[in-house]
């Protein structure tokens, strides 16, 4: 396997990287592929450079200057990486957008990054820019690419890709050289991308980040666990996910591998199993998702193929075991494992498009142990990744053959890691941000001296892995005065298919509570085949049989946990938590603060002795409208009853 | 008949007049009579049981008028049965669906393509040259043009029975495209669709009416009053049969014997809104 041949230099740009890599590979290899009307069509580095230049031009013609703002909102296309990659050849930086933020959210972004072009991918996009259009003054052009529905605008405001291209060939007629000037002047100094953070507590804070910042990040990661030209990668997470940036950009363009995009994001599990792509970067809910798929498939598997299963999975679980506890695998556990390999494994993971993997990585929010550990049972070399957008996206990684499931591993060559006096995890490399745009304040309390602060709490083990236990003020308490981390009990209870999201409480508390939210599919099914009728999410939520059935699935994550941390009460919420309404963040972490003061009469009942909760609440809809919801809520109490009516499993 | 007023000899793309229909002693059309002209979007709106299904199938030939002639495009189909009318670019959608709910979507989108294949069963089944080539333009073109303008890449291969209804209509009008027609008969598309399928739905049926690739002329029958008066070019009104007006929304809306034969239903304009 060959390493990053490419040398990082305070010289080198992402637009100088990627003119040189266009030349060297040229017309001959492909860049990226597209899976359009059915088919995967290839295009080549040169036509990569082709239209990167064109678009650049056209942006410059449109009176894009250096250290300008360029906002992206769309789906993974190749039009948007062509446009992000335009932007930074011409000087300009690079500002994305999550496809489903509210107007809000995309009104402050804009606003605060003061955006002079916003590149939508089409109708929907549009609409968002012009509603916002008289609140951004400093807001130019909005430039759309997909022509579907938009047969009706005539806008001055607005302007096709195709005809920014077509403003950026005359340009190159009158100025041949101009692009490639452009690229020269750049300095590995200049800020690249100005990424708005999630923020589970406040409004978001716009992290400047450098070409220096973004190159040396992958060029370190990729020291770590190198790639080959020849690998696949399949770009379908937000391009406003730091990650995907590491990925498509940063690695992609050192690497050369070809990046994949989906046909819709509806098709991206398909599309992914059509790649076997090589190496991945996914939050944990989308390995979420898939064990999901597969313990659901099981469920509903005949009975051979589920003992086959049941068996081959106790055989993985055997070997991932002794590979966490760097034992050596004995002969006759490595024929089972081939057998096991053969019958089961090998085929779980073409369905799962992990037929290829050598690396796949997660990394933006905790992973509970029980994922971790099926996805090595199955063979897959799933490591844990943090950081943060602030240092580029990653600081610390596990590496091949030393993976601890507890821990997220060791820090990139080129990286520090500490823990100070409190227990916070700081970090300093080259990767590090330059400072939050128009928020000194933010800045100084989070970059002192070239340290990073995260605000997350860990600690360095004895092998030298970095555990994150973590953010500082999610540590709970407990009735015993130990300290505990409610994402812990909050992963293992996401092991279940039946539970899609939990909220644990207890902090300062005499005991801990849960709040739930089945899957609605899931559970759904399991009803259908217990002859339950339900007509809604809410009803299903409530009936006394479905609490039962979540009730043992708190008793299995209940079952390794020291007494005061097991969970006592539990209710199942009437909805799914949802970013609309605040309660996760776009890449759906818990935001604790708001759903403690949003619930806050939920909370009280079940720290209450009533057997009942009472609501009375209105809920949003994406539209605007807006709905009131009267009902009650069911609170189920230790110890859990188990009905010996119901066979769970 | 003459044209009404506003509308040139060639402009009307299809022409009831004077349609009587009865079963037995049932009378289900009196004296109807309709002008569509090309590129309108002509909304037929009455009470359940008014005649507005009935017809329809008129139009596109599973009922024969005991009286009165349909004309399309200047020419009387009144005798011509309904794989003839198809031929001659008349596309239908059905209140309740009729897909083939075995197959997959793809395979019911390429049953609508079959009046334009070419190649007979001996070739087809050899699969070469010629018909490998037709094959594949066709397959290019429900492609192209219909899965990717319904947005229905996600489920392509996947069987119709086990699709939720919303979709079920989706892919319905997905057939009815591939024949490319000139006249499509929509009935009742939005029936039973949640708020934001409606939405696409009332997207859709805009983008095949007023797109360049499309300018399909299009014969609406649909009880959400929204969405009619918003997209219609004109709207007819039945009741019992009777063609009670035909106007614009506006005159519609204002017309006294509307209101009246639709009192009782305060659903007229907020079916679901």
């Amino acid at each position: 396997m060959t390493g990053p041949s490419v040398e990082i230099s305070k010289d080198l740009t992402i637009p100088k990287l990627f003119l040189q890599q266009c030349r060297k590979y040229g017309a001959s290899r492909i860049a990226m592929r597209e899976k359009e009307f059915g088919i995967w069509r290839p295009i080549t580095w040169q036509d990569y450079l082709d239209r990167v230049k064109l678009i650049s031009l056209g942006l410059i013609s449109l009176g894009l200057e250096r250290g300008d703002k360029v906002a992206l909102i769309g789906d993974n296309r190749p039009e948007g990486l062509w446009t992000e990659i335009a932007a930074l050849c011409a000087g300009g930086i690079a500002v994305w957008l999550f496809q489903d933020s509210l107007m809000e959210e995309v009104k402050y972004i804009i606003d605060h990054s003061d955006t002079k072009f916003l590149l939508g991918e089409g109708q929907e996009e549009v609409d968002k820019g012009l509603s916002i259009l008289d609140e951004c003054p400093k807001m130019e052009k909005i430039v759309w690419d997909d022509p579907k529905g938009m047969r009706n605008y005539e806008q001055n405001v607005l302007i096709s890709l195709k005809e920014v291209m077509e403003l950026g060939r005359e340009l190159d007629r009158k100025e041949p050289r101009l692009f490639e000037d452009r690229i020269n002047e750049g300095q590995g100094d200049d800020i690249a991308l100005l990424f708005y953070t999630s923020g589970t507590t406040a409004l978001p804070k716009g992290a400047l980040l450098t070409h220096y910042n973004m190159l040396t990040m992958g060029h370190n990661l990729m020291a770590v666990d190198p790639c080959q030209p020849t690998d696949d990668f399949v770009s379908y997470l937000p391009f406003a996910w730091i990650g995907e940036q590491m990925m498509s950009i940063s690695c992609g363009l050192q690497i050369g591998y070809t990046i994949n995009f989906p046909e819709e994001p509806e098709t991206a599990l398909e599309n992914i199993r059509e790649i076997g792509p090589h190496v991945m970067f996914a939050p944990p809910r989308m390995y979420e998702q898939m064990t999901r798929t597969v313990q659901v498939k099981h469920l509903d598997s005949t009975w051979i193929k589920r003992n086959l299963y049941t068996f081959a999975m106790k055989v993985g679980y055997r070997i991932a075991n002794l590979g966490f506890e760097k034992k050596p695998v004995p002969f006759h556990w490595k024929l089972l494992q081939k057998f096991c390999h053969l019958t089961v494994h090998k085929k779980l993971r073409d369905h799962l498009g992990l037929s290829n993997i050598r690396n796949a990585y997660t990394g933006g929010a905790a992973m509970g142990p029980d994922h971790f550990r099926f996805f090595h049972a199955l063979g897959v070399n799933l490591k844990q990744i943090y950081g943060q957008t602030e240092i580029a996206g990653i600081s610390v990684v596990h590496r091949n053959g030393n993976i601890k499931f507890d821990t997220v591993g060791l820090p990139l060559p080129g990286t520090e890691v500490k823990i100070t006096e409190d227990g916070e995890i700081i970090s300093k490399s080259p990767s590090v941000f330059t400072g939050y745009y128009k928020n000194p304040e933010a800045t100084k309390s989070t970059l002192i001296d070239g340290w990073l602060y995260s605000g997350d709490k860990g600690f360095i083990d004895e092998d030298g892995h970095l555990v994150v236990f973590d953010r500082s003020k999610d540590v709970m308490t407990l009735s015993d005065g130990r300290l505990f981390s409610p994402q812990y009990l909050e992963t293992r209870l996401k092991f279940s298919p039946y539970v899609k999201d939990a909220w644990v409480i207890g902090n300062e508390r005499p005991f801990v509570t849960a709040v739930t939210c089945i899957d609605y599919e899931v559970v759904g099914r399991w009803a259908d085949e217990k002859k339950l009728n339900y007509t809604s999410y809410h009803e299903l939520s409530q009936k006394e049989e479905v609490c039962a059935l979540v009730a043992h699935q708190i008793e299995e994550a209940n079952k390794d946990l020291p007494a005061p941390a097991r969970i006592r009460k539990f209710i199942n919420l009437y909805k799914e938590f949802d970013p609309d309404d605040d309660e996760l963040t776009r890449t759906r972490k818990l935001r604790r603060a708001f759903v403690e003061e949003r619930y806050a009469n939920i909370v009280e009942g079940l720290y209450g002795d009533q057997g009942i909760i009472h609501i009375d609440t209105t809920i949003k809809y994406e539209d605007g409208r807006e709905a009131h919801i009267k009902s009650d809520l069911r609170v189920t109490n230790w110890p859990f009853q188990r009905s010996k009516q119901w066979n769970y499993f | 008949m003459v044209p009404k007023s506003g509308l040139k000899e060639g402009d009307v793309l299809l022409e009831l007049e004077d349609v009587h229909m009865y079963f037995g002693r049932v009378a289900a059309l009196v004296e109807v009579s309709l002008q569509v002209a090309k590129g309108e979007i002509h909304s037929i709106i009455g009470p359940n049981g008014a005649g507005k299904t009935v017809m329809m199938n008129c139009i596109n030939g599973l009922y024969k008028p005991q009286r009165g002639s349909v004309r399309y495009a200047g020419k009387d189909i009144g005798r011509l049965s309904p794989h003839r009318r198809a031929e001659l670019g008349i596309a239908r959608t059905f209140q309740k669906i009729e897909l083939f709910s075995g197959m997959t979507v793809l395979d019911n989108i390429r049953l609508g393509r079959h009046i334009h294949m070419k190649s007979g069963i001996a070739a087809g089944s050899i699969y070469a040259g010629k018909t490998a080539k037709e094959e594949l333009s066709h397959r290019r073109f429900i492609e192209e043009e219909i899965i990717d303008l319904l947005e229905i890449e996600h489920i392509r291969h996947k069987t119709v029975g086990m699709l939720p209804y919303g979709l079920q209509k989706r892919v319905e009008l997905g057939r009815a495209l591939a024949l490319e027609p000139e006249l499509l008969i929509l009935d009742e598309p939005l029936a039973g669709l949640n708020l934001e399928e409606v939405e696409d739905m009332a997207r859709f049926i805009l983008d095949v009416n007023e797109e360049a690739r499309w300018k399909v002329t299009c014969v609406l029958v649909e009880h959400d009053m929204g969405v009619v008066m918003d997209i219609s070019s004109r709207v007819l009104v039945l009741n019992f049969g009777n063609v009670i007006t035909d106007g614009t929304p506006q005159e519609v809306q204002a017309n006294p014997e509307v209101i009246k034969a639709y009192l009782g239903e305060e659903d007229l304009y907020a079916t679901r809104r």
